[in-house]
């Protein structure tokens, strides 16, 4: 047991009758290097703890949190979770999980090397990775940051009434945004490589991927409006499915607020979307044995070529919907009190490599990057509209840099226009995996 | 009890002298020390019942070293000399001097007024009241009619203290209390859902409330969901775009803020990278940094590296008078801090951040600005927007928008994002009205970390703007 865990599982012994008491325990190191024209911009290296409390009682929860995990910290913390309890509205589904005999899968995902990683080699790895993008390609005018950053975290869940869970895992995370320039012309582009520990990195791929992106954009014109297939890389599916992850949590059925509520067992994309959250992966970035309120993580297919097979629960929400909790129990680290969420949210691999896909789309745009995915997509509408650069698509080639325009669609149309999924899944640094993805048609609005 | 400005400071001043010394044990050429003690509670109120409530507290300290170029930097939870004292060997080591050398600091204590004094501490409200405040939202947006789906009402209180002290001698300290309140409301029609909501939010106590009518919030939230059911798909292409009053700072915030952050400058990733002097927008154009601004959401007393806020004007009658400065970029170019150092807590190295920006006024009636378009997109409440410095391409997003026919306002449009060039735009602006408002409690990102800020602007019209819908 984990000195975190122990420490978790007095606390919630700490609990009166008649309550239930969770304690969620976090711990991480983190290290951030930045390197700017071959000197370090700045180091920064410290570990921070924090551990939030929630507290059920005769139907109500309260919750607290705090940024130290000393004794007499934990106990005015529970108090003023109780405190708070007293002020919710009491319904017969609020509780915490039992256990429900789910064996977790066994991952690792701690490296030792990563810890043991001395400081200099940390800042030699962005120093080499900024002269590696500047060598790049005679266009480079300049690398705006080149970055490396690293985390251990160990976490502990325990309650009162016997749950019991911990876990740890390490990362780390090489990048460089690049700037290509001809005369007053400029362009930024992002590259980066990620893993586990350092020997999982390939610093060749961040930097050629910053200096390709960056270059390939210099001439970039405003295309005239159009409706056209669009094409999107990896990286832009991922926010795609991050989305999609949020709109399928089971308590936005519940709060009657779901694009797809009494949906489930129809087609509601095309027969190309096989989507899946599986944190039991342990290529994934969000990849862990237990989900935020201590139950073994599962593999969830939410939809199944095309049909929409489950929602995602927390234990109150399926509690609410009568349902077992998917184990998607997630928290926006010790400050917040779970909620339903993705981990590791992907689609199926298509059979065709992203060069196949271009040819079978033929004329369209391929959108590297797109901004505005907070301001301009409305879950609950399903309306979606973000700003974007790419390249045209011409012949199934790749042609003219284009930007300043956005792309348009909603969420229900955009599932059930997937033409095309691509067999080069990216396990990238987020809740979602990437995959590159054709979509039959969406408004592209420009000059 | 306006606030606690004479109780005793997070850090003893003689502590303070010692850990910073520490710090420039190893040859620092600067040291800071940021202490933070931050307390918050959230109460959300969904579908007729308290969903959620959850308080925290937080502490700790910040303390950054910088050699040449080269900033080291560690954090500690534990605000006792010893547990400073490690931090500070942390964030020295880290900046690596070169060589050893004791420094005396002499430390000169100054609390600046605060621009927003407190009246009420909202921890010192009883929570059973701050329950009522959205049990009274819930009740009047219900009022509204129509087919509601959900009403959510999301109450936040903030309670930061600082101090920061560094060897230049500067030991400040600051009390910001913050409180805000989100409501929005979920309609459902024959066409799909829609979204509705209003946000107010300020730098004072729990007084916001006697100054604002929640149940008319609410109601404004409920009747903005329920009249976009009726909303037509927006149009696709470039257009006229004229925005209402108070809605639509972040045009600026995106098309010319960030870009005028001199880190951004200070390594050429910005448009108006070396051009100050230069006309860069169009003559109408005034635009404001103000710190000061009392208990707008952006108001500071001090910024987070201990200099006073203050009122910076950016662009004057269209041209580029100056940029934005945290320490670190003033201190490269010779000249001082223009008190816009910030950083989201402790935990983070402070930048370049805005606080309050805003476009002054202007001399038109804002009704005749519609009448004098004969074509075009009304904005009347802007969400989110997002930019890339270096090409100064900006998109945001609209939550309540309207088709503009023939002079008139004509229907309402569905949710997109606008997108426009920074400089461009700024030339396009092509009328300003004279109905100044500042708009509602921003959160700014900015290399992850998020400070509140405010915006403001009076009605303006920009002459070409690409709205990203679909209609065909």
């Amino acid at each position: 047991l984990s000195e975190l865990a122990e420490l978790a599982e007095r606390v919630a012994a700490w609990s009166h009758d008649g309550e239930c008491v969770e304690v969620y325990l976090s711990r991480g190191t983190d290290t951030e290097v930045r390197v700017y024209e071959g000197e370090v911009e700045s180091l920064s290296s410290a570990t921070s703890v924090g551990g939030g409390i929630r507290v059920v009682s005769g139907g109500r929860q309260g919750f607290a949190y705090a940024g130290a995990l000393d004794d007499e910290v934990m106990a005015e913390t529970l108090e003023e979770a109780r405190s708070n309890a007293q002020f919710s509205t009491a319904e017969p589904w609020v509780g915490l999980p039992e256990p429900d005999g789910t064996e977790p899968v066994p991952l690792d995902l701690w490296r030792d090397e990563l810890v043991a990683w001395p400081a200099q080699r940390k800042v030699d790895a962005a120093l080499d990775l900024e002269r590696a993008v500047r060598a790049g390609d005679p266009r480079i005018r300049q690398v705006e940051s080149a970055r490396w950053a690293d985390s251990s975290n160990e976490m502990a869940v325990a309650s009162s009434i016997g749950v019991l869970a911990s876990g740890r895992s390490t990362a780390c995370y090489l990048s460089a945004v690049a700037v290509a320039a001809d005369g007053t012309e400029s362009k930024v582009a992002h590259g980066y490589t990620v893993g586990r520990c350092p020997s999982d990195l390939v610093p060749s791929m961040a930097a050629d991927d910053a200096v390709n992106r960056a270059v390939r954009m210099l001439g970039a014109t405003k295309p005239r409006s159009a409706y056209l297939p669009v094409v999107l890389e990896p990286r832009v599916s991922a926010q795609v499915l991050s989305l999609l992850g949020s709109v399928l949590s089971g308590e936005r059925v519940l709060k009657r607020v779901s694009l797809f509520s009494d949906r489930l067992g129809e087609a509601v994309a095309a027969p190309a979307v096989t989507l899946v959250d599986d944190p039991t992966m342990p290529a994934a970035w969000g990849a862990a044995a237990f989900d935020d309120e201590g139950l073994a993580c599962r593999r969830n297919v939410m939809i199944d070529a095309g049909v929409l097979r489950c929602f995602l629960y927390d234990s109150t929400s399926a509690r609410r919907a009568g349902r077992y909790s998917t184990a998607s129990a997630v928290r926006a680290g010790y400050r917040s009190a779970p909620g339903v969420g993705v981990r590791a949210v992907h689609l199926q691999p298509g059979e065709v490599s992203p060069e196949e896909l271009l040819a079978q789309v033929g004329d369209g745009i391929l959108v590297q990057s797109v901004t505005g995915m907070h301001s301009g997509v409305n879950p609950v509408s399903g309306d979606f509209s973000v700003g974007a650069e790419g390249l045209l698509v011409r012949g199934g080639e790749l042609a003219s840099p284009v930007r300043e325009l956005t792309i348009a669609s909603s969420i229900q149309r955009m599932l059930q226009g997937v033409s095309a999924v691509a067999n080069d899944i990216e396990w990238l640094p987020s809740r979602a995996s990437g995959v590159t993805l054709a979509i039959s048609e969406m408004s592209m609005s420009g000059a | 009890m306006t606030s606690t400005r004479t109780a005793a400071p997070l850090i003893d001043e003689g502590v303070t002298a010692r850990v910073l010394r520490q710090a420039l044990a190893t040859g620092g050429e600067f040291a800071e020390v940021f202490a933070e003690d931050r307390r918050g509670c959230m109460l959300a109120f969904d579908d007729g019942r308290i969903e959620d409530i959850s308080s925290g507290h937080e502490r700790g300290a910040g303390i950054r070293v910088v050699v040449g170029n080269t900033t080291g930097f560690a954090h500690t939870a534990d605000l006792s000399e010893r547990g400073l004292l490690a931090a500070a060997e942390a964030a020295s080591g880290a900046a690596r001097g070169a060589e050893g050398g004791a420094r005396q600091v002499a430390l000169s204590r100054s609390a600046p007024p605060s621009p927003s004094p407190a009246e009420v501490l909202p921890a010192g409200v009883a929570k059973a009241k701050k329950v009522e405040l959205l049990c009274r939202a819930d009740a009047a947006a219900r009022a509204a009619g129509g087919d509601l789906r959900q009403l959510n009402a999301n109450y936040r209180d903030s309670r930061r203290q600082v101090l920061v002290a560094n060897s230049d001698g500067v030991f400040s300290t600051d009390d910001q209390v913050r409180i805000r309140l989100g409501i929005s409301a979920v309609a459902n029609g024959d066409t799909g859902m829609q979204t509705g909501s209003e946000i107010v939010g300020a730098t004072m106590g729990f007084e916001l409330f006697d100054r604002h009518d929640v149940e008319g919030l609410a109601r404004s939230a409920a009747h903005r969901a329920l009249s976009k059911l009726r909303a037509r798909p927006a149009p696709s292409g470039t257009m006229p775009v004229v925005i209402k009053a108070g809605t639509g700072g972040v045009l600026f915030h995106e098309a010319c803020g960030h870009g005028l952050e001199a880190d951004h400058i200070a390594k050429a990733v910005s448009v108006f990278t070396g051009r100050v002097g230069e006309q860069v927008a169009s003559p109408l154009v005034t635009l404001v940094d103000d710190g000061t601004m009392s208990h707008e959401w952006g108001a500071l007393a001090i910024d987070d590296e201990g200099h006073p806020t203050g009122r910076n004007v950016l662009i004057e009658n269209g041209v580029l008078t100056d940029y934005m400065w945290d320490w670190l970029r003033a201190r490269k170019e010779g000249r001082g801090s223009s008190g816009n150092g910030r950083r989201q807590s402790y935990q983070h190295l402070p930048m370049v951040r805005m606080t309050n920006t805003f476009l002054m006024n202007g001399e038109e009636d804002p009704e005749e600005i519609i009448r004098q378009t004969p074509h075009g997109v009304y904005v009347a409440q802007l969400g989110g927007g997002q930019v890339n410095t270096t090409t100064g391409d900006f998109v945001f997003g609209m939550r309540e928008a309207y088709l503009i026919e023939n002079g008139g306002i004509t229907e309402p449009i569905r949710d997109a994002n606008l997108i426009g060039n920074g400089p461009q735009v700024l030339r396009d602006i092509d009328v300003i009205g004279n109905d100044f408002a500042m708009g509602f409690p921003g959160t700014c990102g900015k290399q992850g970390q998020g400070v509140p800020v405010g915006m403001g602007q009076p009605t303006l019209r920009v002459r070409g703007l690409t709205i990203g819908g679909t209609a065909r």
